[in-house]
């Protein structure tokens, strides 16, 4: 399936901002088997002194700006055309959580594909009791490690309630999971910290949902603005799987990926560091359209 | 020590009558064999010469130096500007060279196995690849910082200078204790240790036989400074800043070294270089020795939270454009679980075993070793695995002995497996003891050495001694400061006398460029200037209003009332407390030079203490009148006393020029604003007496004008006139005089911002004759002011 991508995002500052400096994450990259990007542009405006790209720890791509001069806005627009490849149903040869332990440990690698780096507390996802009650209570022992992620996501989408003006942008985990509401950052975090609880490493994954539904098939939840689902390591096998808590379902063609990490912090589409006092007002708009 | 030295036998009747060594405890002054250790010798004859008046006589001295050079370390608590006494334990720990020399060399072949390790836990990662290293030890390590993966450091190595905390195992054989990678301190207080014990102990022998320290500092400096880029560009310090528990040292290396003392917020990085921001613009920094951990460098990569890092400064690093001293990641090496493994890679990289062994360390993440550490509990320390801390820093979260410090509730087995992966177990080392003063006598007190190495283009160096921590009790777990142990200096003796030594290079004399001010330490001293004249101005209405109200006998009189209510058209309340009344401004003047202590003597700071102590030291019970106008008078003077140190004694640089532009710009707008209030329409009589008591120049006004005040002689005098220090014109030139000197005064004919509003305000006074001064103009003058400090801000101190 092939996308056309168009993505307008935006920072008003109250008070022109100083040497202002912003990491940006919003290229899509290929990804083997998965993804291929046939091009992709981002523009900024007010155009930066200073930009260039790099490829940061996980593979993302990142743009450096900076500015010399203060600004008290800034708009990027990302146009990208990128093809999503089907992908086979998966087999589920996981071992079970035991299992998947032993696998772990068995895993000599700090590469940025290896799941060790999935596993602990991570700048924005703090092991939460609440969330590793649940997470036990609804994966039955001796599940698989791919059930436990297929049974965890189904348990969180009937539980939670999407709610896109609940949360923030710096909600945590725990106060989204006890009011059982947010957007998919929150879906996201929460089932993080479920499957790393059950010792199923797991990540973040930021990206794009088609816009528009298939014929006869409802709108996903998500497709205003850019979305985000999880990537669990179900061992040596079947390695990395990605659902989406959100709307309960695995990712295959209708999702497109711009970054994986840790968590949020990892992947935040636009990290910026300001002198300015004044408040910050953000706008995004989204549109992709399968052609 | 030759074998002619016997002790003295006062030594062992009366100061060592209480000494006695514990069994199965090393000691420092005794031998195994029970005889005193001969390097001890000289020493304690020395002593055993000293009566216990002397000897307490002299420790008052050591003691009296260091509140002096103002040596001080914060303790971590609720109130963060809370400031302690240097806790110096006043006899040295004594080492011979030949036993130190050994050391060395255990801890040079320990600090390149360190260099190996991190480069490849940031480089290629084989012994996590070849099983070790545990990956879940790095990857799940706090100080593991992903953004520095792969990026070779601009010098070659990470790794600069370095700490050892190592300690003297009941065998005798040394043990190292802990790493100090990530920012090491001591080496600062080090050289305090040694100040302080040099007025303790000032006879010649045995001190001409202490190694010195200096050297070291020289070698580390010239070590920087040889850095590659580092030609040309700056080599400064990187301070988290003030709230540091260590922040006097950060100040007092700079000073020591001849090093600029930048925080995070000095710093911006252009096209991939790290600059400072000065008042001539930003200039090129080519070395940070940096004492702010790494987390917090760079909010853009690391710590998004930080408020005290430098956006970028991970890009400038990668792009090979800034030394890092030490490179950020270097943290990791303090994990405590490495220990574990770190005997056995020292034979998987360097193909050797380790000199000097490191702390039994198990980690329980592993089955056998898990199982170790349970069977053996009771005599170990069991604690978090990627804790940084030293294994006698114990938190409550760890177990010593077979029980837990702080309250848990489950059994040790249980906790032990449901944290595996989390925690280690460590030996209980029983510490050394060497001998500390205690109620007029020696006692054995637990003890640990650090060792300050640094990295010279001809191998690692090490600082001989000077530092050791002292424990309060027997108990060796009471040893870190911040729990109340204490420091002692190390000794280093050689048998014959060593060269003096000097931190310069002997005979290469060159006027260094000392560097443009940076704007931050310029916006400080600026406000310094500012708030100590503003506290001043405070101090002098206060004093006019009580010398009136002694004579007055009566707060009720309606002219006291008035002139009450003027001050309180100033901010200044009567009816406070003294201390109340000008704390704010006095404390606002303490936190400017608290963050430029660096930049001004020792002197200058001690009568800004002294100030603050004379304040506090004011009880809530003088009496109103009298009693306060004596004691303002006593402020007055200390506070004239501080600008004397500094105006008098300052080098005439950009600091110097910003420090004094705000005292005048305050000065200038303190008389306006007093003009203004007191000078009105109706005017009380003997109103004018107050403002030229706030101006200092009721003599001048009485040799000159031989009337009583009026209006307009009080204009003349305190607006108008170009030789009175306290008159708005004679400020407004010196403004002009200072501005002229700072940098772009004037570019391609055009005079600065700052000038530009300067020059018609003077022009304007020098013209006017007083009637001309309304209150009207008043008001004008005080907003140009204001105005024309806006426009330095912008200049120079953003």
């Amino acid at each position: 399936m092939r996308y056309d991508i168009r993505l307008s995002i935006g920072n008003d500052y109250g008070a022109p901002s100083d040497h202002a400096r912003t990491l940006v994450r919003l290229l899509p990259s290929d990804l083997p088997g998965r993804q291929i990007v046939s091009s992709r542009l981002l523009t900024v405006d007010p155009v930066p002194n200073e930009r260039y790209e790099t490829t940061d720890f996980f593979g993302n791509a990142a743009t450096v700006l900076v500015f010399h001069a203060p600004i008290d806005r800034i708009d990027l627009t990302l146009r990208a055309r990128v093809e999503r490849l089907l992908q086979p149903s998966i087999l589920d040869l996981s071992p079970d959580l035991a299992g998947l332990a032993a696998e772990l440990a068995a895993h000599r690698s700090l590469g940025p594909g290896a799941p060790h780096h999935y596993t602990g507390p991570s700048p924005r996802i703090a092991p939460d009791p609440a969330i590793t009650d649940f997470a036990r209570s609804v994966v039955p022992p001796g599940s698989t490690a791919l059930q436990a992620v297929e049974t965890l996501g189904q348990a969180l989408h009937a539980q939670m309630r999407f709610d896109a003006e609940a949360t923030d942008v710096d909600t945590t985990p725990s106060e989204a999971f006890a009011n059982r509401h947010g957007v998919c950052q929150d879906f996201s975090h929460v089932m993080i910290a479920g499957l790393r609880a059950l010792g199923v490493p797991a990540g973040y994954v930021s990206g794009f949902l088609r816009t528009v539904p298939p014929p006869g098939q409802p709108r996903l939840e998500g497709a205003d603005a850019m979305h985000a689902w999880v990537s669990a390591w179900c061992g040596a096998e079947n390695g990395w799987v990605e659902y989406d808590p959100t709307n309960a379902c695995t990712v295959n063609q209708d999702h497109i990926t711009v970054a994986c990490g840790r968590d949020y912090s990892d992947v935040s589409p636009v990290r910026g560091t300001l002198r300015t006092s004044g408040e910050q007002d953000s706008h995004q708009k989204v549109d992709v359209v399968p052609l | 020590m030759t074998g002619s030295a016997r002790l003295h036998p006062q030594a062992s009747a009366s100061l060592l009558a209480d000494y006695t060594v514990q069994p199965g405890v090393a000691d420092e002054l005794f031998a195994p064999d029970g005889a005193i250790r001969p390097v001890w010798v000289p020493f304690m004859n020395q002593l055993a010469r000293l009566s216990p008046e002397d000897i307490a006589a002299h420790f008052t001295r050591g003691d009296q130096y260091l509140r002096d050079a103002g040596v001080f370390y914060r303790q971590y608590s609720a109130d963060p500007q809370q400031e302690r006494d240097w806790p110096l334990s006043h006899i040295p720990v004594i080492l011979h060279e030949d036993e130190w020399s050994e050391i060395c060399a255990g801890l040079s072949q320990r600090a390149d196995l360190l260099e190996r390790v991190v480069a490849d836990l940031y480089g290629a990662a084989n012994l996590v690849r070849d099983g070790h290293l545990p990956p879940d030890l790095v990857a799940q390590n706090p100080e593991w910082h992903r953004p520095l993966v792969g990026v070779t450091p601009a010098s070659g190595h990470f790794l600069h200078f370095l700490a050892f905390e190592i300690g003297r195992s009941p065998d005798g054989s040394w043990l190292v204790l802990g790493d100090r990678t990530q920012a090491p301190s001591g080496a600062g207080f080090a050289l305090e240790n040694r100040m302080a014990t040099a007025r303790i102990f000032p006879e010649p022998f045995p001190r001409a036989n202490i190694r010195r320290l200096a050297g070291f500092f020289r070698a580390f400096r010239n070590a920087m400074d040889a850095l590659p880029g580092a030609d040309g560009r700056r080599t400064a310090i990187l301070t988290p800043g003030p709230g540091n528990d260590t922040y006097f040292e950060h100040t007092y290396i700079a000073r020591y070294l001849g090093l600029v003392l930048l925080e995070g917020e000095d710093l911006i990085v252009q096209n991939g270089a790290v600059q400072v921001r000065t008042v001539s613009g930003p200039q090129p920094v080519g070395v940070l020795w940096r004492r702010l951990d790494a987390a917090y460098a760079d909010p853009l990569e690391l710590n998004q939270n930080s408020q005290i890092g430098t956006p970028g400064l991970v890009d400038a690093i990668r792009q090979s454009n800034v030394n890092m001293v030490n490179a950020l990641g270097s943290g990791i090496l303090e994990t405590r679980a490495f220990m574990a493994f770190l005997p056995k890679i020292a034979e998987v990289l360097l193909g050797e075993p380790l000199q000097l062994p490191n702390i039994a360390t198990w980690w329980c993440g592993q089955p056998s070793e898990r199982a170790y550490v349970k069977e053996n509990a009771d005599q170990m320390l069991i604690g978090q695995a990627l804790s940084r801390a030293l294994p006698f820093d114990i938190g409550a979260d760890a177990a010593l002995a077979g029980a837990f410090r702080g309250g848990q509730d489950q059994p040790l087995d249980a906790w032990i497996d449901a944290n595996a992966a989390g925690l280690v177990g460590q030996e209980a080392v029983t510490l050394s003891t060497t001998p500390a003063w205690s109620d007029g006598r020696l006692v054995p007190r637990p003890m640990t050495v650090r060792v300050m190495a640094a990295r010279t283009p001809q191998g690692w160096t090490f600082l001989p001694g000077g530092y050791a921590r002292i424990g309060r009790s027997d108990d060796a777990t009471a040893l870190p400061m911040q729990q109340g142990g204490s420091v002692a200096d190390v000794w280093v003796m050689r048998d014959h006398p060593v060269p003096e030594e000097t931190l310069f290079d002997p005979g290469n004399f060159r006027r260094e460029d000392i560097g443009a001010l940076p704007s931050r330490a310029a916006d400080n001293l600026y406000w310094l200037g500012r708030y100590v004249e503003r506290t001043e101005g405070a101090i002098r209405l206060l004093r006019a209003y009580h010398q009136r109200l002694a004579e007055a006998g009566n707060a009720a009189d309606t002219r006291l009332t008035r002139i009450a209510d003027l001050l309180g058209g100033l901010s200044i309340d009567v009816n406070l407390p003294l201390q109340a009344a000008l704390e704010p401004a006095l404390g606002a003047a303490r936190i400017c030079a608290g963050k430029v202590r660096d930049r001004f003597s020792v002197d200058g700071w001690a009568a800004l203490a002294d100030l603050t102590s004379s304040l506090q030291a004011l009880s809530g019970t003088l009496r109103p009148g009298d009693d306060c106008a004596r004691a303002l008078g006593v402020l007055l003077r200390k506070i004239t006393g501080f600008n004397g140190l500094v105006h008098e004694n300052m080098h005439r640089t950009s600091g110097w020029r910003f420090l004094t532009f705000g005292r005048a710009i305050e000065r200038a707008d303190g008389a306006a604003a007093v003009l203004l209030a007191f000078a009105g329409d109706e005017i009380a009589p003997g109103l004018p007496d107050v403002a030229l008591e706030y101006g200092d120049s009721n003599i001048t006004h009485q040799r000159r004008y031989r009337i009583d005040p009026t209006p307009d002689t009080v204009t003349d005098l305190m607006v108008l006139d170009a030789n009175n220090p306290r008159a708005v014109l004679f400020q407004l030139t010196a403004m002009r005089r200072i501005a002229q000197d700072l940098p772009s005064a004037e570019v391609e004919g055009r005079v600065s911002p700052v000038l530009r509003a300067l020059l018609p305000l003077e022009a304007g006074l020098v013209v006017a004759d007083p009637a001309d001064i309304t209150a009207d103009r008043l008001v004008d003058l005080r907003r140009a002011l204001s105005d024309i400090s806006g426009r330095l801000a912008a200049a120079y101190l953003v």
